[in-house]
């Protein structure tokens, strides 16, 4: 993993001290709130609807275990013992008091870890596939290239004031499980014909209020480019992106009302002249980066017969991923417990993950954008071992996948811009589908709520989306069906009307009673079946045959 | 058709703790919503603001909000209020475990 260099450790704790000094002067009446909101919000400071809100960036979620602990140690002492790990890969305390937030930074800024960047309008927190490093389908661990893009982007000057928010976000394998396409610039790692590893490039992805899916603006980069080609895609943008409108600034508007050929003739152009000015990325520091991400030292122990009891074979079933290594697997831990938050840990859970990462997974954990923790490099010697600490921390839940791993934003239970609750509404339906064998009866399924239109819960990704609005005082839930967040990314499409609070949930298990009855085979998926069928018969479950065509 | 009046308070939020906090009818600042002051008439909603807004090293965010008079002081009338008189459904925390 990633070390700090003498100068990054210089540069967040310099920034916590001119922090601490921007506190004392919002204290004592030197800065007025309209002064200080930009700059609580360039250290991750947000005041929500009940309190402040700080969140944390977790670089492509990448964490060790002092690091987890540590983040254990502020929930403790600053907060009201738990942190809520979000889909951008940040954790976000909900009850921080302004006074000491400059001691929570400097305790982050002890472990290498800092806020920067986690709001305002510039290069955010890049993301990474959660198995990176350890998947067995990975073409190359994506890592480096995030962590160059963070050297790259972090205090950039300018691209600090951009036209709006910008997120990257990189996957190494063909099989894309960072929503790359869902990003304003995603990175997929390919080969090109002679085998030279490079990135297939797309912009222009994003949810919100217009949601759209990434378009391929260059089929294959070489490596030593990446800097150069990001520096001509942020320039074109910053220089052309909408600023009239924060709604229509995002690059997704750009790229739609400039055109992808155009637009790709300007980053083209534009990248001839970064690379005449811009010397390639420098290996030297490539090097060191690849190096200080370098794989662990691999227990060569033969990894044993699975003799496995029911509910660890369960466990084994769903929250357990090929590891690259044959005698390793990748673990997922589930922080969607039945009638839980989603994302949602507690401290003593903190530090259960950061005692299994220590002892069992190469002192690594990984945050993944489904909102779930990640001990990537777990022999398959000591999995009943994780298994039974697991479930000692309340931590087994073996749903990955399945219908009660559902992503949830914070909704108006925390967030000043939501328009309705999320966290109810996923508490409810993971309740009412309990019975982990009836969920592995359904099947994989993504549910993906949000609790406004900005889409934090990814709802337009979902299998089923479900948004909350604001119908004239009252909360009211849309649904979508049919999105999918990965390398065959979609869309979903609303079905019709919404649904009060008390007919959200009902509604969802009609359309999985629906799925149940119409699915071809046991094997084929909710998604499969949607796209067989089409919206027809879930537009029946939910709003009758009368009156699904008035649904609108 | 102009949209009928509802009575206001005004509310916003502490700066140091970061909590919920209503204007009172003695020119200071109360957690408990039922203690609010409340203006009856859109010039008072006016002065009401006017008076929140003074206190800018104290609270911040200051605007009106819609509530329902009734024996027991002023309640929210928008759900976004009732939520921010108690705290989150998900724990018992906030002004709901702390009042």
């Amino acid at each position: 993993m990633y070390d700090y260099s003498n100068f990054d450790a210089d540069f967040v704790h310099s920034r916590v001290a001119e922090f601490r000094g921007q506190v004392e002067r919002r204290l004592d009446g030197s800065l007025t709130e309209d002064e200080f909101k930009p700059l609580r919000l360039m250290n991750g400071l947000y005041l929500q609807l009940h309190a402040y809100m700080l969140r944390i960036a977790v670089p492509y979620g990448t964490l060790k275990s002092r690091q987890m602990r540590q983040l254990a140690y502020i929930a403790d002492t600053w907060d009201k013992g738990y942190g809520h790990f979000t889909t951008r890969q940040n954790i976000q305390f909900n009850w921080p008091k302004l006074k000491d937030v400059p001691d929570i930074l400097e305790a982050l800024a002890d472990v290498e870890m800092h806020a920067i960047q986690t709001s305002g309008n510039c290069i955010r927190n890049v993301t990474a596939d959660h198995f990176a490093g350890a998947a067995a389908d990975e073409i190359e661990d994506p890592r480096p290239t995030a962590e160059l893009i963070r050297q790259w982007s972090t205090d950039h000057p300018e691209f600090a004031y951009l036209p709006r928010k910008f997120k990257v976000a990189v996957t190494g394998s063909p099989n894309d499980r960072a929503v790359t396409k869902a990003h304003d610039i995603g990175l997929r790692m390919v080969r090109n014909e002679a085998g030279e590893p490079g990135y297939e490039v797309v912009i222009g992805g994003g949810l919100g209020r217009t949601p759209m899916i990434g378009k391929v603006v260059r089929d294959f980069l070489p490596k030593a480019d990446l800097l150069a080609y990001l520096e001509a895609i942020l320039q074109v943008y910053n220089l052309s992106g909408r600023r009239d409108n924060k709604y229509k600034a995002r690059i997704k508007i750009l790229v739609h009302e400039t055109g992808l050929e155009e637009l790709r003739e300007q980053i083209e152009a534009n990248f001839e002249r970064q690379s005449r000015l811009l010397p390639d990325v420098d290996p030297a520091i490539v090097a060191r980066i690849e190096a200080s991400f370098a794989e662990p030292e691999w227990d060569t122990r033969e990894a044993p017969a699975p003799v496995l009891e029911a509910g660890l074979k369960s466990f084994v079933d769903t929250n357990v991923t090929a590891h690259k290594q044959p005698n390793y697997a990748i673990v997922s831990v589930s922080i969607k417990p039945i009638g839980g938050t989603p994302g949602d840990a507690t401290s003593a859970q903190m530090r259960a993950l950061a005692d299994l990462a220590e002892k069992y997974s190469h002192d690594e954990l990984r945050i993944s954008h489904e909102q779930n923790v990640i001990l990537p490099h777990v022999h398959r010697a000591d999995i009943p071992a994780v298994y039974a600490a697991l479930r000692e921390a309340g931590l087994a839940t073996a749903n990955i996948g399945l219908v009660s791993d559902i992503i949830a934003c914070p909704g108006m239970d925390y967030c000043a811009l939501a328009t309705a609750r999320s966290i109810p509404i996923a508490q409810q339906i993971s309740e009412v589908f309990s019975d982990l064998d009836a969920q592995r009866d359904i099947g994989p399924l993504k549910i993906k709520i949000s609790g406004c239109i900005n889409a934090c819960g990814h709802h337009h990704v979902g299998h089923i989306g479900i948004l909350g609005l604001d119908r004239a005082g009252v909360e009211n839930y849309q649904i979508t069906l049919g999105g999918d967040g990965t390398e065959t990314a979609t869309i979903g499409e609303r079905t019709g009307h919404g649904f009060a609070y008390d007919e959200i949930v009902p509604a969802v298990e009609r359309l999985i009673e629906t799925y149940l009855e119409i699915r071809e085979t046991a094997e084929e998926t909710f998604l499969q079946t949607y796209r067989r069928t089409g919206a027809d018969p879930f537009k029946t479950a939910l709003y009758g045959e009368e009156n699904k065509a008035n649904a609108a | 058709m102009a949209r009928k009046f509802l009575p206001k308070v005004a509310t916003g939020n502490h700066l140091l703790e970061g909590d919920v906090v209503y204007f009172t009818a003695q020119g200071g600042w109360t957690r408990l919503h039922e203690e609010a002051a409340v203006a009856e008439t859109p010039e008072a909603a006016d002065a009401l603001l006017a008076q929140a807004s003074a206190f800018p090293q104290e609270i911040v965010g200051v605007y009106l909000a819609d509530a329902e008079l009734t024996e027991e002081g002023p309640q929210p009338v928008h759900f976004r209020e009732a939520f921010r008189t108690r705290g989150p459904s998900n724990y018992f925390h906030g002004k709901q475990a702390e009042l």
